[in-house]
């Protein structure tokens, strides 16, 4: 009896919540606002994934090739007609490309380190510094305050390019070229990076920072514990973008830096890029390519939550 | 304001040190010397003749009158083919990643998760060093693989030397740019588009809009502008402070024709190849100043009146 009951009220209910969601489905408005951040599928939206494949496979294409690429045996680079995927996965490329630096006497793994310490290096400087800046911006009064945050507001635009010249000749009068500091400290100023960061600390609601001041806490104090932890999302954001920079930068390495030993993997990949064009090289350079990319996507992948809910906050007024 | 008197703490009128600086100072720093100061230096060198080892000498206008009269590679290549990349990949790239993030506001999560990460990684991949896949993909020769498939397909007799022509050059230029533009600007609009106020659009059609298209320039791009804006001051870093991507693909620079030839390549070319200093920095400047033209241009589209 008492079991009989039971399923008939899972029954009930089951039939209930279909009822309810055809309800919703029905009662859907059919205007845009409504479809925002839509929670399943619905077949209005099948027009969306129909305009987006083309583009996605047009997207992803380039990048599965890289990958394929760099994984080709040699024979298959040769191949004709040619393959666009790899039939037996190898890693020649990779041991090609090692080799290849052990004959300019500096090995691989000595390029590899010096990304890696830069990186680091400038990742972990950025972020103190942004944060640093970004809190004086955001809570303290100085002199010049105003001045400083429009010349950063207009900074955002800096193209560094376009200032080689003037870098080179600081970085010689500073006395830094040829050192790991050429690689480091012209890349640690981030004026979007300060930007994002004040965007998110101005969210936080002020009786925070007040309550922790009551308890006696100083401004290094509530700078560590009260607002660090809440600008998280925007910290991981600037960490990813400081990483793009500088992992992905050659300037610094083919204009300031003589020492073969002190110059850094894109640099080293990009002499392999220009020497050659011959079709082995090609997949050696694939394979560098991966290198670079892999760690950047990935780092993305894993913080991806964290970036958007910064950019909630990303408007320029 | 009354948060900084109470982070201020200290009410003793006596003067003292302001910590302020402590935390300003090291960014300050480091921003007046590696952003304001190469500006500044880059301005005042551009009147001189400055070739990396003596000292400038004070030329006056003279490097802005060889650039605009004498240097044909400027006035016919680097200038106009960087207005036109520009002009190309800046705007076109925007409105595509606009109306991506718009459709991709209309899936759920999941998807649009994924496809947000697909779009997203060409912009990390750095255009130069994935230049060998387009060397592949476009090579000369029957093994490259569009000819392949031209080939096959029947629709050429013979390979085409995309790399060896001006045009077609510019135009893979222009296809990898908006292939690798869906940077963080289109991560800002997306999150700017999932967090328009959705009781306005129902506010809206109550008051007479009648399509989507309405939708999005009546409530949708008003109601984003900041991000907007946002979304086109990273356009147009993206599109200026691109190099080398002509010389990369074609495996020679300067480039034959000087095909794809950038401002920035040129200026690079003369900075460092040249050891022309004070010349270059005078193509910086001009590089600069397009890059507040099309700044003030967007801020003229995009200025929130609050």
């Amino acid at each position: 009896m008492q079991k009989d009951l039971e399923k008939e009220n899972k029954k009930l209910l089951k039939v209930k919540k279909k009822m309810a969601a055809k309800e919703r489905r029905r009662k859907r408005p059919s205007y845009f606002g409504a479809m925002i951040d839509p929670k399943r599928f619905h077949p209005s939206q099948i027009k969306f994934y129909l305009i987006l494949l083309p583009v996605l496979v047009i997207t992803v294409l380039p990048i599965l090739f890289t990958i394929s690429h760099a994984f080709k045996p040699v024979e298959e680079l040769y191949a004709y007609p040619p393959r666009f995927f790899a039939r037996r996965f190898s890693f020649d490329n990779y041991r090609a490309l090692i080799s290849a630096a052990s004959q300019t006497d500096i090995p691989f793994g000595r390029y590899l380190f010096n990304s890696i310490l830069v990186s680091i290096a400038v990742i972990f400087l950025s972020l103190l510094l942004s944060s640093l800046a970004a809190f004086a911006f955001t809570y303290l009064k100085f002199k010049g305050k105003k001045f400083l945050y429009a010349a950063n507001q207009l900074a955002i635009m800096f193209i560094a390019i376009a200032v080689a010249v003037p870098r080179f000749m600081i970085i010689t009068y500073l006395g830094i070229s040829n050192t790991y500091l050429a690689h480091i400290i012209p890349l640690i100023a981030m004026p979007v990076g300060i930007f994002l960061l004040k965007q998110f600390m101005e969210q936080i609601p002020k009786e925070l920072n007040e309550a922790a001041i009551i308890d006696g806490a100083s401004r290094w104090q509530v700078y560590w514990h009260v607002t660090l932890p809440m600008v998280k999302p925007a910290l991981a954001t600037v960490a990813i973008l400081a990483f793009q920079i500088v992992w992905n930068n050659v300037e610094t390495s083919s204009l300031y830096i003589i020492d073969e030993a002190l110059k850094t993997m894109p640099y080293y990949f990009g002499t392999l890029t220009l020497a050659t064009s011959s079709i082995a090289a090609q997949g050696i350079q694939a394979a560098a390519s991966l290198i670079i990319f892999m760690p950047n996507l990935i780092l993305f992948i894993i913080l991806q939550k964290n970036v958007m809910n910064t950019m909630a906050y990303s408007g320029i007024k | 304001m009354n948060k900084v008197e109470v982070i201020h703490g200290n009410k003793k009128k006596k003067i003292r040190f302001n910590s302020a600086y402590l935390f300003i100072g090291p960014y300050a720093i480091i921003f007046l010397i590696f952003v304001v100061l190469l500006i500044v230096i880059s301005f005042l060198l551009s009147f001189t003749y400055y070739d990396g080892v003596n000292m400038p000498r004070f030329v006056g206008l003279s490097n802005y009158v060889t650039l605009f009269t004498q240097d044909l590679d400027f006035m016919q290549s680097a200038l106009p083919n960087t207005i036109k990349y520009a002009l190309i990949v800046g705007p076109v790239g925007y409105m595509m990643a606009f109306f991506l993030a718009w459709v991709l506001a209309q899936l759920p999560r999941r998807f649009r998760n994924v496809a947000a990460i697909i779009l997203y990684s060409p912009s990390l991949t750095g255009s130069v060093l994935i230049s060998v896949v387009w060397k592949a993909m476009f090579s000369g020769d029957s093994r490259g693989y569009i000819n392949y498939l031209l080939l096959n397909w029947g629709i050429t007799n013979e390979p085409l030397q995309f790399l060896q022509d001006k045009t077609t050059i510019f135009i893979i230029m222009v296809f990898v740019g908006l292939w690798s533009s869906m940077g963080i600007g289109f991560l800002a609009m997306l999150s700017g588009i999932l967090n328009t106020n959705r009781d306005m659009y129902e506010a809206a059609y109550v008051d007479g809009l009648k399509n989507r298209f309405q939708e999005v320039i009546y409530i949708t791009i008003p109601s984003m502008k900041p991000q907007m804006m946002f979304g086109a001051v990273m356009a147009i870093v993206g599109t200026f402070n691109s190099a080398g991507l002509a010389s990369a693909l074609t495996g020679a620079s300067p480039t034959p024709q000087l095909a794809g030839w950038l401002i920035s390549d040129h200026m690079q070319d003369y900075a460092f190849s040249r050891m022309e200093m004070g010349y270059a920095s005078s193509l910086s400047v001009v590089l600069l100043m397009l890059v507040l033209v099309f700044y003030f241009a967007a801020n003229h589209f995009f200025r929130s009146d609050d």
